[in-house]
């Protein structure tokens, strides 16, 4: 899992078989810092619950489509959660 | 797998129910001397207890979490911290 920010939502009418009810929202990645880190992606969102503002993590790659039920659909990232705390200390950090 | 070490923690209500009650942390990729990796990190299911600031193991691929976790084949589990990491040594020469 990775942390973003989901900065917008996405509707589209016409999508492919599977994907029907999937919410999806416009995510901008984050580092462990929260510092942006690269270009915005389109997200489906497994929390449910996520909306535009909130920190969240989220899966890439094959897991992303795990995260739905059915499983087997064309979705290469997914909300996992709404961070609702980040603890974060580089303590140890030599760099 | 993947060095690196503990940064943080990521505690969240609202989430998928795979990840209900398990402890998430936030760990940086580090290089064989200590130093980290540039940006690189990895938001991770802690199987063994790790704590922030430990150095760690963590294995990042799909079929291999799901299997040390009991949830293949379809568990949407990616990265877990399978180790704590007493000692480094790297031959130089």
């Amino acid at each position: 899992m990775k942390l973003g920010r989901v900065i917008g939502t996405m509707v589209a009418s016409v999508k492919a078989k599977g994907m029907d009810g999937l919410k999806l929202l416009v995510v901008r990645p984050l580092t462990a810092r929260l510092e942006p880190e690269g270009v915005p992606f389109v997200a489906t969102d497994a929390s449910a619950q996520a909306g535009p503002g909130d920190l969240v993590t989220y899966e890439a790659s094959r897991e992303a489509a795990l995260l739905h039920d059915p499983w087997f659909v064309p979705v290469d990232h997914a909300i996992v959660g709404i961070v609702d705390q980040h603890a974060y200390q580089d303590e140890g950090g030599r760099s | 797998m993947m060095l690196g070490r503990v940064c943080g923690t990521v505690v969240s209500t609202v989430e998928h129910p795979f990840y209900d009650g398990r402890k998430q942390l936030i760990v940086r990729a580090v290089l064989p001397n200590g130093s980290f990796d540039g940006e690189r990190y990895v938001v991770a299911v802690d199987l063994v207890g790790a704590g922030v600031g430990e150095t760690v193991l963590v294995e990042d691929e799909g079929n291999s979490a799901r299997q040390l976790m009991d949830a293949a084949p379809r568990g949407p589990v990616r990265s877990v911290v399978v180790g704590i990491v007493d000692e480094v040594t790297e031959d130089r020469s």
